[in-house]
């Protein structure tokens, strides 16, 4: 009796497992699985929960856009689904899931997955089941340079040596005398900073006198940023995710430092220039220098763009409880109104193929990037955004400064 | 049937069920099922240090990284295959364990735990430190991938293997000193039991495994970073063992696939809900099943 019941309890158990898991995969047509004549299955992973859970944002404002474009005929008639789920940042759990959508769910084509790790550990498995795995959300240079090897790979992001070539040409053309003290995050995107820096500036006048870097699990920047003053820079750069970017700014402030200071794109939204204006002083920020491309819902100037308005138009009807002030939210609708471009090119019955194809012939005026910065690509140029608007912070805002400069000229 | 023969029951059904899941779930799902071994072998270091022994460790995660770069390392530069590596990245963590052991006997309770929380929080930094050999921030690419089915054979074939040793060892006298230890150190002291040998090889046996399932999912991503291995991990192990049961083999399994499937069932219903979702199921268990899911279905089937 015992026996049996025991035995009981373990079959249901298993049969419990088994029935939820085991399920029958859709059947792929063609080579354009996860398009029916009525949608565009799209897959993508982000971090949701975990340390870097505050991308999970960028969700909201891809899915925004999808729902106001299915709203609006969809592309070429069909609708757009996008399947985004929680990898929490790491590759091993990126990896199980995307063949899950893969194979499961059978998507078309990846979109936005984001994250350097997570994108280096998918990106063998896509390209040998030449799966798309567009637009991703990184600037690790590496990406836009492995085409041949892996061609169904494609960055969305201005790779971060690109954005420092950048500020390298406008400190080539104002000051060859400079001496530049960098402050990096040690992880690719702090160190593809300082090469591509270093790159723009080689024998062109300015020097590195001293490099400092930190962890992200560093409490503060401060004894970095004391070594920094001493070296007697007169430039500095900022290549500092959010609170380190803040921190150097107030230090700096604190210190009685004043060099000309670029700052990284990544941390220059306009609430973290008042935290770092409250804390520090207004010598904290003032005259700082940053690049842009996407549209800064937090900055007053640019609250008349057009981009902005449908912005927050779409937003208001499909965009739920996302906060409009976010940066990533519209990060990740510039972002999906790239993908729906290559989705319109990829022809009236998309292959795997023709929407590689596409992606890789864009030239668009993304209506929420800044006016004058284009997008894009071809099959020998895997970087879709190099240009970037130089700003100066001047009493409490970023405003256009010189021209957008083209990292690839 | 004799009461032993019977305790053998749904010991023949897990095994037999295990050998015919990946012929009948679809590949990726086998491939979810390879973590889930893997992580059962991580868990199953835990039943040991934590439920037979009584020494808290977050710093689980730290062991698996060591295990895992050791394994991508031998790969990447030496060609090695991951049958060869996996014994070795267990002496490694087995001596690294060792070390962290010996300071371990120093420490007890929420002060073991800090200890090694410390430890798990120091991986990232490390490995960026050393990046001329692990790569730094962007990781190891392994020169290899592997069927599914492959990746479950040695992901469970090793998880068995881990729970075999363990019930030999302890069913005897080294459980029955670990035990003694963890209820009182001092009255098992004063019965002859040492307390540094065995403390110490807990910490070590324990990291040794969780070195192992840190080589199985380098070997099954195919990639290691600093991200694989993250703050994140050694606190999902813990309530891994903890859903699953302390000091029971079976509870090592089922945590093993508590911290593998509870996410991705978490996310089926909202896809921010992860976190959530574990804390709720962590509080369940403490409040209404304290022996974990293990520990339940033990005393259901007593009735």
């Amino acid at each position: 009796m015992h026996f049996s019941r025991r035995l009981g309890v373990l079959a249901i158990a298993s049969t419990l497992i088994a029935g939820n898991f085991i399920s029958t995969p859709g059947l792929a047509l063609g080579d354009a699985p996860g398009v029916t004549s009525t949608q565009i299955l799209i897959g993508g992973t982000h971090p949701f929960s975990g340390p870097a859970a505050a991308y999970g944002t960028i969700s909201q404002g891809i899915q925004a856009y999808f729902a106001y474009v299915n709203d609006n005929g969809g592309v070429n008639g069909r609708k757009i689904v996008y399947k985004d789920v929680d990898d929490g940042y790491n590759p091993a759990q990126t990896v199980q899931l995307v063949k899950q959508l893969a194979e499961q769910d059978q998507v078309f084509a990846f979109f936005n997955t984001l994250g350097t790790a997570p994108n280096v550990a998918v990106q063998p498995y896509l390209n040998q089941n030449k799966i798309p795995q567009l637009f991703i959300a990184t600037g690790a240079t590496q990406f836009g340079l492995e085409g041949t090897k892996y061609p169904y790979t494609l960055l969305f992001n201005p790779d971060y040596q690109s954005e420092a070539q950048i500020f390298g040409k406008d400190l080539v053309a104002h000051n060859k005398n400079a001496k530049v003290a960098i402050i990096y995050q040690n992880d690719d995107f702090g160190q593809d900073y300082v090469t591509g820096f270093q790159r723009a500036i080689k024998g062109k006048g300015p020097t590195v006198v001293k490099t400092a870097s930190y962890e992200v699990t560093d409490a503060d920047v401060g004894s970095q940023m004391q070594a920094l003053k001493a070296s007697g820079a007169d430039t500095l750069l900022i290549a500092a995710t959010p609170k380190f970017a803040v921190q150097s700014m107030v230090i700096k402030a604190k210190l009685g430092w004043n060099p000309v200071t670029y700052l990284t794109d990544v941390s220059a939204a306009q609430f973290l220039m008042q935290a770092a204006t409250k804390a520090g002083g207004a010598g904290a920020t003032n005259g700082i220098i940053t690049a842009e491309y996407v549209l800064d819902p937090t900055n007053p100037g640019m609250a008349g763009a057009p981009g902005m308005k449908l912005y927050r138009q779409i937003l208001s009807k499909y965009g739920g409880k996302a906060d409009p002030n976010n940066a990533f939210v519209i990060y990740g609708m510039a972002a999906a109104y790239t993908m729906v471009d290559a989705l319109k090119h990829a022809g009236k019955n998309p292959t795997r193929d023709s929407l590689m194809n596409a992606a890789l012939h864009l030239n668009e005026k993304n209506p929420f990037f800044i006016d004058g910065v284009t997008l894009s690509t071809s099959p020998t140029d895997r970087f879709p955004i190099r240009q970037e608007q130089l700003g100066k912070y001047v009493n409490g805002l970023f405003v256009p400064y010189g021209f957008v400069i083209d990292a690839r000229k | 049937m004799t009461p032993q023969a019977r305790r053998l029951v749904p010991l023949i059904v897990a095994v037999v069920l295990f050998a015919v899941l990946p012929f009948v779930i679809p590949s990726f799902l086998t491939f979810q099922f390879a973590f889930a071994g893997a992580y059962t072998c991580a868990i199953l270091g835990l039943t040991v240090l934590t439920g037979t022994n009584g020494q808290i460790s977050l710093g689980q995660g730290a062991f698996m990284a060591a295990g895992g770069y050791t394994l991508a390392i031998l790969a990447h530069s030496a060609g090695w295959p991951p049958e060869l590596a996996i014994p070795l990245a267990a002496i490694v963590s087995f001596v690294l364990g060792g070390i962290v052991g010996v300071v371990a006997l120093r420490l007890t309770g929420a002060y073991l735990a800090l200890a090694t929380f410390a430890l798990a929080v120091s991986v990232s930094p490390l490995i960026k430190r050393f990046g001329w050999i692990t790569g730094g921030a962007q990781g190891v690419t392994l020169p290899f991938s592997r069927d599914s089915r492959v990746l479950y054979a040695e992901s469970w074939g090793i998880a068995a293997l881990l729970l075999l040793i363990t019930w030999f060892m302890l069913r005897g006298r080294i459980g029955r000193s670990l035990r003694a230890l963890r209820d009182n150190e001092i009255a098992a002291a004063s019965f002859g039991i040492n307390p540094v040998p065995y403390k110490t090889f807990a910490f070590a046996l324990s990291a040794a495994y969780a070195g192992i399932a840190g080589a199985l999912v380098a070997t099954a991503t195919a990639y290691v970073s600093p991200d694989t291995f993250g703050l994140q991990l050694s606190l999902t192990l813990i309530i891994g063992v903890v859903i699953g049961g302390l000091d029971s083999l079976w509870g090592a399994v089922i945590g093993g696939l508590v911290v593998e499937f509870l996410p991705l069932a978490a996310q089926s219903i909202n896809v921010a809900a992860t976190s959530l979702i574990y804390g709720i199921a962590l509080i369940l268990v403490m409040i209404l099943i304290p022996g974990g899911i293990a520990g339940a279905l033990r005393t259901l089937s007593r009735r």
